[in-house]
């Protein structure tokens, strides 16, 4: 008898124990179950939705390793430590195993914290409920570590995992139910409740916060300043970095979000593994770039003089709005949740478009913080209900008018 | 016999907790998420509903036979409206800050549906006794609710609780803050105030099944 078989009848022996859904996740994880269903038909498929959820860890995972290295990097160069590096996305400075050892020992307690409270919640529910785990977690537990600044205080992202999952998701009944999408919920929550670790120019690189608090200590070091692009163009401040380093994601930001280029490479496999919708994603940029051209003309047509204090970011080239703050990010893997997203086809292109529109006018007018992509995402959510009933009822309208002329 | 009857008591201690404006009858929700950041400013407005739905209450109720049906919402307006007017004066006259804090709300206390609602469903059908004790009931369920919302919203939103610093000071870096503690900045916006009172709705229907409506 083996360890399934083994573990198989230790599920029968202990089926009425309250603990029982929590030792079903773990063990679905690695085996197929031996129960079947009883009734009805069922389709049997491969992608059930812990494998939906694996994939797409797996297209975040380059992003994630990326941001340990990023993380390092910035450190050291902010420190002095090392050269900036220029030999593109390749850089001997880049990847080096002392900048992955300074980032991994950062990111690696964010992913742990993020999972650990995430999962100890949607147990807990689950036991009280007497439901299976449901494993919605799984994505959002590696979502949130890579959308935080590197210094986010621990004990404030388990105060706001907590919060996500319970009002973002468990209040309305848990994965499959949620209006917003608990990872932007949770980043949401902390850029509201705890502002100073979520903007300006000490949050995004390793140690600059704990140099501030040594200035004000009153020791003799120099401050460090890691301001992200968005950050300098929003203060009308010239950009030190080349569009190449942006596309690369050699530049500061949240963890996980600064690499145009690997986001791009996890957003083609998810199309390719039939995960993510394409028409959100496509839209969405197409959205940005509309955007992105009309704040360009009104720069152009000169409405907007160089005095103003949003030229900065509208003169920026409409294309690069792409490449900078979380935009990619948001686009490919959050505007794409499918419980969260419009369902239907039409209905999925009318919601990328607004994201990708909203992201870059949000960005572009929030006096207090030049990102707009979580909030342009958040308000989609809570339309994208709106957004379906009414393409479901043109479609239904237009049938009816092809039956009735059928009739008639 | 006592001063107040078993079925008198009742009209005190429903609203508190089974009848709740609040919670139950979701009334009075938009003082209930503007006012509350501070603890102060909570008990206020709780005292002040006190004060004008108590009173109104019994001005309404030994009306309630010469009233014309057709002008008593007028009536009933001019009324909270004298009450409020003092209420207003008062403040404005002994707190001056307070009053600033709590801005117009004071006024509003007059278009606040709890009031209307208490002068329509019971003052205007019920004697000045039992209508006494039904807005002194029902104000105190509401600002029971006003309190505990403020109460969680200073404490975690500004660490100090009427105003005293119990966690610490944040500048000094003393208490909680010490060891890296922050205060909780969504919780002085009013959203948190409709998540918190969300809570407490949560909690009351979880304990009370009979609560939960379909």
């Amino acid at each position: 008898m083996g360890l399934k078989q083994n573990l198989h009848n230790f599920k029968e022996k202990n089926k009425d124990k309250k603990w029982l859904p929590a030792f079903s996740a773990i063990h679905t994880f690695l085996f197929l179950p031996n129960e079947t269903t009883h009734n009805g038909t069922h389709i049997k498929a491969a992608d059930d939705l812990k494998r939906t959820m694996n994939t797409v860890i797996m297209a975040m995972v380059p992003c994630l390793i990326f941001g340990m290295f990023n993380a390092g990097y910035q450190h050291h160069l902010a420190f002095g430590e090392i050269q900036q590096a220029t030999g593109g996305f390749l850089s001997a400075e880049f990847w080096t195993l002392d900048n992955f050892s300074v980032g991994f020992w950062k990111v690696i307690p964010l992913v742990v914290v993020s999972y650990v409270v995430g999962l100890a919640i949607e147990i807990l529910f689950a036991i009280k409920n007497s439901h299976e785990v449901e494993e919605g977690y799984l994505v959002t537990g590696m979502l949130v570590p890579l959308i935080v600044p590197i210094d986010t205080p621990l004990w404030m992202l388990a105060v706001a995992v907590a919060f996500g999952v319970v009002i973002g998701k468990e209040v309305f009944g848990g994965t499959g139910m949620n209006i917003l999408n608990p990872a932007l919920t949770i980043r949401a929550f902390l850029f509201f409740a705890y502002p100073t670790w979520m903007s300006g120019d000490k949050v995004w690189v390793h140690g600059a916060v704990e140099r501030d608090q040594m200035i004000a200590a009153g020791q003799n070091v120099d401050a460090i300043s890691g301001e992200t692009i968005l950050g300098s163009l929003a203060q009308g401040k010239e950009v030190a970095y080349s569009v190449w380093d942006m596309f690369y994601g050699i530049i500061p930001g949240s963890v996980g979000e600064t690499s145009t280029l690997l986001i791009l490479l996890g957003g083609l496999f998810l199309i390719f593994a039939k995960i993510g919708s394409w028409r959100i994603m496509l839209s969405s940029v197409v959205g940005a770039l509309i955007m992105g051209l009309i704040f360009n003309g009104l720069v152009s047509a000169e409405v907007i003089s160089e005095g103003s204090k949003f030229y900065g970011l509208m003169s920026t080239e409409f294309w690069q709005h792409l490449l900078i703050g979380g935009f990619a990010f948001g686009t490919v893997f959050m505007a794409t949740d499918p419980v969260t997203a419009s369902q239907t086809n039409k209905g999925k292109l009318i919601y990328g478009f607004l994201i990708g529109f909203l992201s870059i006018m949000i960005r572009v007018f929030n006096p207090a913080y030049p990102e707009g992509v979580m909030l342009a995402i958040l308000l989609m959510n809570v339309f994208a209900p709106t957004i379906d009933h009414y393409v479901v009822q043109g479609n239904v309208k237009k049938r009816m008018k092809r039956l009735k002329a059928k009739v008639a | 016999m006592g001063l107040i009857s078993k079925k008198d008591a009742k009209l005190i201690t429903d609203p508190l907790a089974d009848n709740n404006p609040i919670t139950i009858q979701v009334l009075g929700i938009c003082s209930a998420l503007a006012i509350t950041a501070e603890l102060k400013a909570s008990i206020v407005m709780a005292v002040s509903v006190l004060f004008v739905l108590g009173i109104g209450n019994v001005v309404i109720s030994l009306m309630r036979n010469i009233i014309p049906s057709k002008i008593r919402i007028i009536v009933q307006l001019v009324v909270v409206a004298a009450l409020v007017i003092i209420v207003d004066q008062v403040l404005k006259a002994f707190a001056y800050e307070l009053s600033k804090t709590l801005s117009v709300f004071v006024g509003l206390i007059i278009t606040n549906c709890i009031i209307m609602g208490r002068f329509e469903a019971f003052a205007l059908a019920n004697k000045p006794w039992q209508s006494f004790l039904d807005g002194i009931g029902n104000a105190a369920g509401y600002g029971l609710i006003l309190i505990i919302v403020g109460f969680f919203r200073e404490l975690l939103g500004s660490g100090t609780l009427l105003g005293f610093k119990v966690l610490g000071d944040p500048i000094e870096k003393t208490g909680l803050y010490a060891i890296g503690y922050e205060n909780n900045g969504f919780m002085l916006l009013s959203p948190m105030a409709l998540i918190v009172v969300g809570i407490i709705i949560w909690i009351q229907r979880s304990r009370n099944k009979a609560l939960i409506e379909d």
